[in-house]
């Protein structure tokens, strides 16, 4: 039978039965219903997730790998049956591939520090874009300081789209490493990360691509998209903060040096010489975060058990509807209207500044984030201090997006 | 009237909004809005209180032994939180404004509707303030 590339009708979400296993939404904030449109910063945790951190600590807390014990052997396996859930949820080779870190921050600073410090030279070039987040800039630009390579930077439009056609031009036999997000936390654009990942490999350059803002929205197939590097963080995917993910091609995890030195990273330790342990073990120095890392697996599990297109399909509805109900308030303009949105929806007010709407949302009980989302060269380029953002997830509704719409409003006519 | 005077007025007058969130970020946006404008002219990088999120600019000026103080911001919020701060201290003497023990904050409040990066921020307008009495009160003591 020919294949054909009819999409699978995404299942309409149960947004009602899926609130119910969120503690947190249940909540009164300022004397009002909760309402979490900060979902971009960080999302909420469902029971699942929060019941394995109880059952770790109550059940079997015990440091992982060289025990021989029950509980360091129970520990031991529910460590590396997250590691497993990763590589299935991003599609990897092998479990060699994941390697558990902070967060996307340390996922960066990894590959800037190990890739980067053997493989770049004086003149090199690191090519970024515009729309990155300081944690996706100043690793690079660390590590260009220290190796004497250059960095360069894919300007975006003005709808908050990147100039592909400049970024084809950027590159060269002196692009080593392109590291972009595969969508911008400021503007929402998800970016063309396959064909910008090909581009890159026809001139020998390794790719980087920071997951923060996909994790919880997108679909993702490292070996489909044939990234060298992926970065995710938990908390951003309905996990516990301080641990995420680093994908690397085995053979480049292989040539690359060790990152932190310590225990569980080594093979053997002599005051002469140390050997390192296997892959991906010699990038884990230290007792890692196995409690969060335990708990990670039943997030990603959340989001797989919903299915990925089913959450999709929901968040894009409330952006659409939330897009045409706040562009139509007076004063107001969308920073970010890329064709490829996730679910957020950044504007400004003219006349207002964003803190005090931030405020006054808060004081109605609406969470959303203002400021210049750790994007101020972005900020810069569209001559603009900050901006208000709400953002969507599983949870959210069209109810929710109406009483961000009246808040709005309030402010809007109490300035005027 | 005296400090304590005018801190037990605004403490009054946050009374009647009764612990409402959004009534009360109303009021101090209010109280802003009524704050004279400064001159485009004392807006400058040095009279910018450092250590605050959004931009506020404070002058001072000596008037028969007592301090006026004059600011403005770039957020309705902030100008209205200094706007309590410059009714409480204009007028007084640089000695009464060092001394000052400002219980108006906690009676009204205030942790609970600005956050902590904006309770820094107010933190360091009362010190700019109280820096501005301290200068002007030993260039009163040098002159006598």
């Amino acid at each position: 039978m020919a294949h054909t590339n009819v999409a699978v009708k995404p299942t309409p979400i149960n947004v009602e039965e899926i609130r119910k296993e969120f503690p947190i939404l249940h909540q009164k904030v300022n004397g009002k219903d909760l309402v979490y449109l900060d979902n971009a910063a960080t999302n909420q945790k469902p029971k699942r997730v929060i019941d394995a951190l109880v059952e770790y600590y109550t059940g079997y807390n015990a440091n992982i790998h060289r025990g021989i014990h029950t509980l360091a052997e129970k520990a031991t396996k529910a460590f590396e049956a997250t590691r497993e859930t990763a590589r299935v949820f991003i599609n990897a080779a092998s479990t060699e591939e994941i390697i558990f870190t902070r967060g996307v921050t340390e996922g960066i600073n990894l590959v800037a520090a190990t890739y980067g410090r053997a493989f770049l030279n004086e003149g090199d070039e690191v090519i970024i874009s515009t729309i990155e987040h300081h944690s996706n800039i100043v690793p690079w630009q660390l590590i260009c300081e220290q190796t004497k390579a250059n960095l360069v930077v894919i300007p975006v439009t003005d709808s908050g789209e990147l100039k592909l056609d400049v970024y084809k031009s950027l590159l060269s036999s002196k692009t080593k490493i392109v590291a972009v997000n595969h969508a911008s936390n400021s503007l929402g654009t998800i970016n063309p990360v396959k064909e910008i990942i090909q581009l890159a490999h026809n001139v020998g350059a390794v790719v980087l691509i920071d997951g923060a803002q996909a994790g919880a929205h997108l679909t993702i197939d490292v070996q489909d998209l044939d990234c060298d590097f992926y970065c995710l963080s938990s908390h951003k995917m309905y996990g516990p903060t301080g641990t995420g993910i680093l994908y690397g091609k085995k053979s480049l995890l292989e040539k690359m040096p060790p990152y932190h030195g310590g225990g569980e990273m080594i093979k053997e330790v002599t005051f002469e010489k140390t050997t390192y342990n296997d892959l991906p073990y010699k990038f884990e120095a230290g007792t890692p975060n196995i409690g969060d890392v335990v708990a990670f697996r039943h997030a990603m599990e959340f989001i797989l058990d919903l299915g990925r297109e089913n959450i999709a399909a929901h968040e894009h509805e409330l952006l659409v509807y939330a897009t045409e109900k706040v562009s139509k308030l007076k004063g107001v303009k969308i920073v970010g209207q890329a064709k490829n949105k996730v679910g957020v929806l950044a504007f400004t007010v003219q006349g207002i500044h964003h803190f005090d709407i931030g405020q006054m949302l808060d004081a109605r009980g609406i969470a959303v984030r203002t400021g210049h989302h750790c994007t101020q060269p972005l900020m810069e380029c569209y001559g603009i201090e900050g901006t208000v953002r709400a953002s969507f997830s599983v949870y959210n509704t069209k109810k929710e997006v109406d009483q961000l719409v009246e808040g709005l409003e309030r402010i809007i006519n109490f300035m005027k | 009237m005296t400090i304590n005077e005018t801190q037990d007025e605004i403490i009054n007058e946050f009374s009647l909004l009764d612990g409402d969130q959004e009534m009360t970020v109303f009021y101090i946006m209010e109280l802003g809005q009524k704050l004279p404008d400064i001159p485009e002219a004392d807006k400058t990088e040095d009279n910018v209180v450092k250590g605050c999120q959004s931009k506020v600019w404070l002058t001072a000026k000596l008037q028969d032994a007592k301090i006026f103080f004059a600011a403005d911001s770039n957020t309705a919020i902030t100008k209205g939180l200094v706007s309590l701060l410059i009714r409480i201290f204009n007028g007084q003497a640089p000695e009464d404004i060092l001394n000052a023990d400002l219980y108006f904050m906690k009676r009204i409040g205030m942790e609970r509707f600005i956050g902590t990066q904006r309770s820094n921020g107010f933190a360091a307008m009362i010190k700019q303030m109280k820096l501005y009495a301290l200068a002007y009160k030993t260039q009163m003591e040098v002159k006598s």
